[in-house]
């Protein structure tokens, strides 16, 4: 076996398993790669890991699969899905220490297939934000520009994609929280259709929204991971029976393809780098070979304005299991309702409380009809307006967030500002379509993307386009951590 | 529309949270706000439309039957902030049990 290079850290999930399969890499050294090199530079600044061991690593890397199709690949989870050898404590003081019972099945897929599970990404508290500064471990900082924010809620998985600690990560996106992050980080993310992987294990933020999500820094290896994950899963009912599209032509490039250029949508508030990338996207897919198909489509605004009811109503259901009786904290009582307001109150931070509330007051007797069934009904007329334009194109063509990264504490004090830059990704949400982030290079030195919609099972076409764009020759459009003359992130 | 005082506390009630007083007023206007900004739905053209119930239509998936896998009571309890016996503890629900 050939000692690894400082290099190794850079090769693609694919190439990793490839090797380890080969027995010319080890899954340790696969592992230790990202930890002794960026890692050794970059964690203690950007902070994107939550819950780590390096024994539990060496004890998960040491008994990996050797010969699954993801072998050796070392693979960074969100702190919301549940795993045996690391708490789960979604990023809350609510959990503080929950360490969970079982491995959620993405989880066991993931292992069953060779991966290591390296440790948990750190994340908005509850998946709640798109900036990943509402974590009680402090916040993540993006690898690009550590004053800026690595987007969220899944901004762990994205940051250490981006500066090299793993190939691939998992998050979990309810509206926008893998798209967004990508895009603010420079890799790719997808949002698979709902129903395609299992969420049992995933602690539940909006259970008609929340979907598990991919990071890598290669289309290919989004594929490789979304094969190995997708199916049914008897442990949730809401999973699809069907078999999962295949996904092994994603590399078949896009000859014929139609994709919708929905204008109207970046016509305003858009900043003019994000604008330039839907440019060249649009140009890099016609020149292999697909078909710009020109049409409009209903302001993002109604889609935020319909999710934050949606969200939060669920959310403050879901959520009403932490109580302080069955997991993590407790607070000091000597009754059971001061118990659980107690334990509520101090576990659960500021965004959390902010969101539980407004789903308890749109679910309140009087208010019912006026906001969640309104809302509701703006989701169905939502999910009509995607149906009708896919008939039309294969897929939709549109930004990820309205500007890149933003300032670390621009929008904490703005929680509508906050919402407000999850416009482009909250319909694929409502929808239950599949999109992906994908990476468009830099402009002034901070990434920018687009993002690839598409209707249910489009994942074989939307990583098609993906795979186009990034293998488009314009070097501007990969992730830096792609080119060999990258230096570790804000070396530069 | 704008959220009072006096609704912050009742929803924080049922939510069974606690708003610090010097909070009350803050949370007041953040709900507000975002509430005023759900309003833009009362622009969007909603006959025909039903409400969606769950999710995608073509998500039904199988019917919900009980999954076979269990756990002890000693497992399921053993992350819980007070256990015994493999009961979770709680403060008393009944009082004054004696006749």
């Amino acid at each position: 076996m050939s000692a690894p290079t400082l290099e190794t850290w850079r090769l693609s999930a694919r190439e990793v398993a490839s090797r380890v399969r080969g027995g010319s890499l080890s899954a340790v050294e696969a592992m230790d790669a990202g930890w002794d090199g960026p890692a050794q530079a970059w964690e203690r600044e950007v902070h994107a890991v939550a819950h780590t061991d390096r024994e539990l690593r060496q004890a998960a890397a040491e008994a990996a699969n050797t010969k699954g199709p993801l072998a050796g690949v070392p693979v960074l989870v969100k702190d919301n899905l549940c795993t045996t050898d690391y708490a789960t404590t979604c990023g809350s003081r609510i959990l503080a220490g929950w360490q969970s019972p079982y491995d959620a099945t993405v989880i066991r897929r993931l292992r069953r297939a060779g991966a290591v599970v390296v440790g948990k990404a750190n994340m908005d508290e509850f998946a709640m934000g798109s900036s990943t500064e509402f974590s009680c471990y402090g916040p993540t900082r993006n690898p690009y520009d550590l004053a800026r924010v690595p987007g969220g809620s899944s901004g762990g998985s994205a940051a250490a994609v981006a500066y090299g600690l793993v190939p691939v990560a998992l998050g979990s996106d309810t509206g926008g929280s893998v798209r967004q992050p990508a895009a603010f980080c420079g890799v790719f993310g997808l949002k698979p259709t709902y129903g395609r992987l299992s969420r049992y294990g995933l602690v539940a933020f909006g259970s008609s929204l929340d979907q598990v999500g991919v990071f890598a820094r290669h289309a290919g290896d989004v594929a490789d991971v979304y094969a190995a994950l997708a199916g049914a899963d008897p442990f949730d009912a809401t999973t699809r029976p069907t078999p999962a599209p295949d996904v092994s032509a994603w590399d078949r490039g896009v000859e014929g393809l139609r994709f919708g250029w929905p204008e109207n949508l970046w016509s305003r508030g858009v900043d003019a780098c994000i604008v330039d990338a839907l440019d060249r996207a649009a140009a890099a897919l016609e020149r292999a070979g697909a078909v710009r198909v020109p049409m409009t489509f209903l302001p993002g605004e109604y889609g935020v304005a319909a999710y934050y009811l949606v969200a939060t109503a669920e959310a403050s259901s879901n959520l009403a299991r932490f109580d302080g009786v069955r997991y993590g904290h407790r607070g000091a009582a000597s009754d059971l309702v001061s118990l659980y307001t107690r334990t509520r109150t101090e576990g659960f931070g500021p965004e959390v409380q902010r969101r539980i509330l407004l789903g308890t007051y749109a679910l309140s007797a009087g208010y019912y009809d006026a906001y969640y069934l309104k809302a509701q009904r703006a989701r169905t007329r939502i999910r009509h307006e995607f149906a009708e334009r896919f008939g039309h194109c294969d897929l939709m063509l549109m930004p990820v967030a309205p500007t890149p990264a933003f300032r670390v504490g621009e929008k904490t004090d703005d929680p509508l500002a906050m919402y407000l830059s999850d416009v482009f990704t909250i319909g694929a949400n409502l929808a239950g379509i599949p999109g992906i982030s994908v990476p468009m290079g830099l402009a002034d030195g901070l990434p920018t993307a687009v993002q690839l919609l598409g209707p249910e099972d489009a994942e074989p076409v939307l990583l098609r386009a993906a795979r186009a764009l990034e293998v488009d020759g314009d070097r501007a459009a990969l992730p830096r951590t792609h080119t060999t003359e990258f230096a570790w992130p804000g070396k530069r | 529309m704008a959220i009072d005082r006096d609704e912050v506390l009742r929803i924080a009630e049922l939510a069974r949270l606690e708003i610090a007083p010097d909070a009350v007023e803050r949370v007041a206007a953040q709900l507000s706000a975002v509430l005023e900004f759900a309003a833009t739905l009362d622009t969007l053209d909603l006959d025909g439309c039903e409400p969606a119930v769950l999710a995608p239509d073509a998500a039904e998936g199988r019917p919900d039957v009980p999954g076979t896998r269990t756990f002890e009571p000693g497992v399921a309890t053993a992350g819980a902030p007070e256990a015994e016996d493999d009961f979770f503890l709680v403060p008393p629900v009944v009082e004054n049990l004696e006749p």
